[in-house]
């Protein structure tokens, strides 16, 4: 166990999270019993104050899973000075089996969230709550997975050993020891351009459609799903390694450090928001039939898909820059 | 725009009301401070350390050989530089003398050291500055020393060590390769270690292992795990402090709640009217974080400003003896100030985090109270 600030702030805000989401669980499974919108009962008003208490901690909460991402990523990247072969983060997420799943859950659980808040924002503006119910049994749906990210995350850094020197013998162990892998397997840069390339006009196109027509949200939202799962298999095997200039360098954190300009922030930030937004649209795309959400759905949705859809612009406009503008030339190498 | 004018009336209107209530905030402001100012303060300062170590070990050489007898650091013999032979990739090699002296006279141990490059005559030492500081002397003064014989010897301090590399010269008396033979009884044709200069860090593991096999009594010791080990020291002794610490952000938790929902009858009274002429619950809501979030802010940058003052300027004197170590012979050094953003974040959510979340439920208590109930 690795006893440093930034470990047990990671793990302190997973159970501070975990136990206001439980606290949140409890409540809605409170409401999912009771709620009755027609009546006056105390019981009744006593749940609806109480959604607002539920809506600020939810919103916190996730918030804060927004920021442990980031935070896990950094520290991932401070400690791996502390591991042989580890040269940055991939290294240190190498170091057990816990590292990527862990990470990997902190991005479910952002989008989930972000999906979630989205939607309770729509049906807080129809007076009669109309989606209540299905939102606080989406929540139910998220409760276990920040259970598992919880613990997932504990059990990575409990198991985390710093290779520092014993009294008995030096280097014989980090000379005999395997040291972790610094680096990750990539797709071949080729079908990741490919994959690359068709996916976002594929989520492009969707979009539009949904902007002309008002049809197709969850469509959009899926086909952003599966962009974001390629941009990052993309940025792995091939953006990164032209911001480095560099064609066996593939690691996704180094790009957002200060010697590459930070670059990783121009994209990822458009593309986890793009993702976002687009989620958001497709949950709140389908609810354009109940008369108490019709204006909110036909506002919100239009506002979010062209959020989404610049955003996702920004993306493809920026990872194709860095291609452009790298000094690294892989013709007739990779294509 | 409209949202943006929204937010800054009511930021408006919060601030009026922050200063209303000065005496309580205040307090709330303080104690608030205080616990960024302890956390920060820990903070910086090992990252500073940690700095440090890192840039002096920059200089030292790759690899550090030593020989073990019996699970103990023994002396070398000279002979095993020839025995190391040839090893590709290695560019320097050369015998080391060092050891410890304990002075009496200032109940501290003093780190001795053969320095060739500073052509030294016999009679003379050149010491760190810590040393000159505690016994009082200065060049041109002389250093006595009881040898291992008995005998004494007096060496002239022919110039004190630089200042800025005092986290680790302090203690440090550089003497002749026969001076210190002499006073230290280390015999000709040995030596206390060997270093390797290695260029490439691709190698060094090879040549490490290459050494074992040859000299299987030694043990290489490499520059990249001294760092490693100081990384983790550092962090883990961080980590201890910051455990101590969890006490005291627990009280604050415990504070923050209660001054959160101990409200006067006064502030009651103002949501009452507040919500009667038409605030719906989201709004207090929105008021009562902004709130919070001017605390927050207010107190975090105070106390990360005390933290940085008291670490980069009055030498961390809180935290000092725990985090850097225990010596007789305290060095006086300034740190090269260190900030970056996992430390902010880190001080971020062990702070301003609890506080937060410490404050929810009372602010959501107090938003949903009725007007009626209070103002009647």
């Amino acid at each position: 166990m690795l006893l440093n600030p930034a470990t047990m702030v990671l793990i302190l805000v997973s159970g501070v999270v975990l136990s206001m989401l439980l606290l949140a669980a409890g409540f809605a499974i409170q409401l999912l019993r009771h709620w009755d919108i027609s009546s006056g009962s105390e019981r009744q008003l006593r749940l609806e104050r109480r959604t607002y208490l539920i809506s600020t901690l939810l919103a916190w909460a996730f918030a804060a899973e927004l920021v442990s991402l980031l935070l896990f990523v950094y520290n991932a990247e401070a400690m791996s000075g502390q591991f042989v072969g580890a040269m940055c983060a991939t290294g240190v997420l190498n170091v057990n089996a816990w590292g990527w799943p862990t990470l990997l859950l902190k991005i479910a659980i952002f989008f989930s969230g972000a999906s979630w808040l989205i939607l309770n924002a729509l049906d807080n503006r129809g007076y009669d709550y109309p989606l209540v119910r299905l939102k606080y049994r989406l929540l139910l749906l998220i409760v276990p997975l920040v259970a598992v990210e919880t613990g997932l995350q504990l059990r990575y850094f409990l198991e985390l050993r710093p290779d520092v020197i014993t009294s008995c013998c030096g280097s014989l162990f980090s000379a005999n020891a395997r040291g972790v892998a610094g680096e990750v397997a990539a797709l071949s840069p080729a079908l990741a351009v490919w994959g690359l390339a068709l996916s976002g006009v594929l989520v492009l196109a969707a979009g539009l459609r949904f902007q002309r027509t008002r049809r197709g949200g969850p469509l959009f939202g899926l086909l952003a799903l599966l962009a974001f799962g390629i941009a990052l298999a993309a940025i792995v095997s091939v953006i990164s390694p032209y911001i480095y200039a560099h064609p066996e360098h593939h690691c996704p954190f180094c790009i957002l450090k200060s010697g590459h300009g930070f670059a990783g922030y121009l994209l990822y930030i458009p593309l986890f928001a793009a993702t976002a937004w687009a989620l958001g649209v497709a949950v709140v795309a389908p609810w354009r039939h109940i008369p108490s959400l019709d204006a909110a759905v036909a506002d919100g949705a239009s506002r979010l898909v062209r959020r989404s859809l610049g955003m996702f612009l920004l993306f493809y406009l920026a990872a194709g820059w860095f291609v452009y503008s790298s000094p690294l030339v892989m013709q007739g190498v990779w294509w | 725009m409209g949202w943006l004018r929204h937010q800054r009336y009511l930021l408006d209107f919060i601030i009026a009301s922050l200063l209303r209530r000065k005496g309580k905030n205040l307090g709330l402001l303080l104690v608030y401070s205080l616990i960024v100012f302890m956390l920060a303060s820990v903070m910086l300062f090992t990252h500073a350390l940690k700095r440090e170590m890192g840039q002096v070990l920059q200089a030292s050489p790759e690899i550090i050989l030593q020989r073990i007898e019996a699970g103990r650091h023994a002396l070398i013999p000279a002979d095993y530089l020839r025995k190391i032979g040839r090893l590709r990739g290695v560019t320097a090699r050369k015998g080391r003398l060092w050891g410890y002296f304990y002075d009496p006279a200032v109940r501290a141990n003093y780190t001795l050291m053969v320095a060739p490059e500073r052509r030294l005559a016999d009679s003379e030492v050149i010491i760190g500055s810590a040393i000159a500081r505690t016994r009082g002397i200065g060049p041109g003064d002389y250093l006595t020393f009881r040898a291992h014989d008995g005998e004494a010897y007096s060496f002239r301090v022919r110039e004190l060590l630089a200042s800025d590399t005092e986290l680790f010269s302090a203690d440090l008396v550089l003497m002749s390769e026969r001076a210190f033979r002499v006073s230290q009884g280390v015999a000709e044709g040995w030596y206390t270690d060997i270093v390797l200069s290695v260029s490439n860090p691709l190698e060094l593991a090879k040549i490490a292992e290459k050494l074992t096999l040859r000299l299987p009594d030694t043990r290489p010791i490499l520059r990249e795990e001294i760092l490693r080990t100081y990384d983790s020291i550092f962090s883990w002794r961080q980590g201890i402090l910051f455990v101590l610490l969890l006490g005291a952000i627990l009280a604050f938790v415990i504070f923050a709640w209660d001054k959160a929902s101990g409200l006067s009858a006064e502030e009651r009274r103002e949501i009452g009217i507040l919500k009667a002429v038409g605030w719906e619950t989201g709004d207090v809501l929105r008021m009562k974080f902004w709130e919070g979030a001017i605390l927050s802010l207010m107190a975090f940058l105070l106390g990360y400003l005390l933290a940085y003052l008291h670490v980069f300027h009055a030498s961390a004197s809180l935290f000092e003896p725990v985090l850097k170590g225990w010596a007789v012979l305290y060095p006086a050094f300034r740190l090269t100030p260190v900030i970056d953003g996992l430390q902010v974040a880190t001080l971020f959510f062990f702070s301003v985090f609890p506080y937060v979340v410490a404050t929810i439920i009372p602010i959501w208590q107090v938003s949903v109270t009725d007007p009626d109930a209070v103002m009647r």
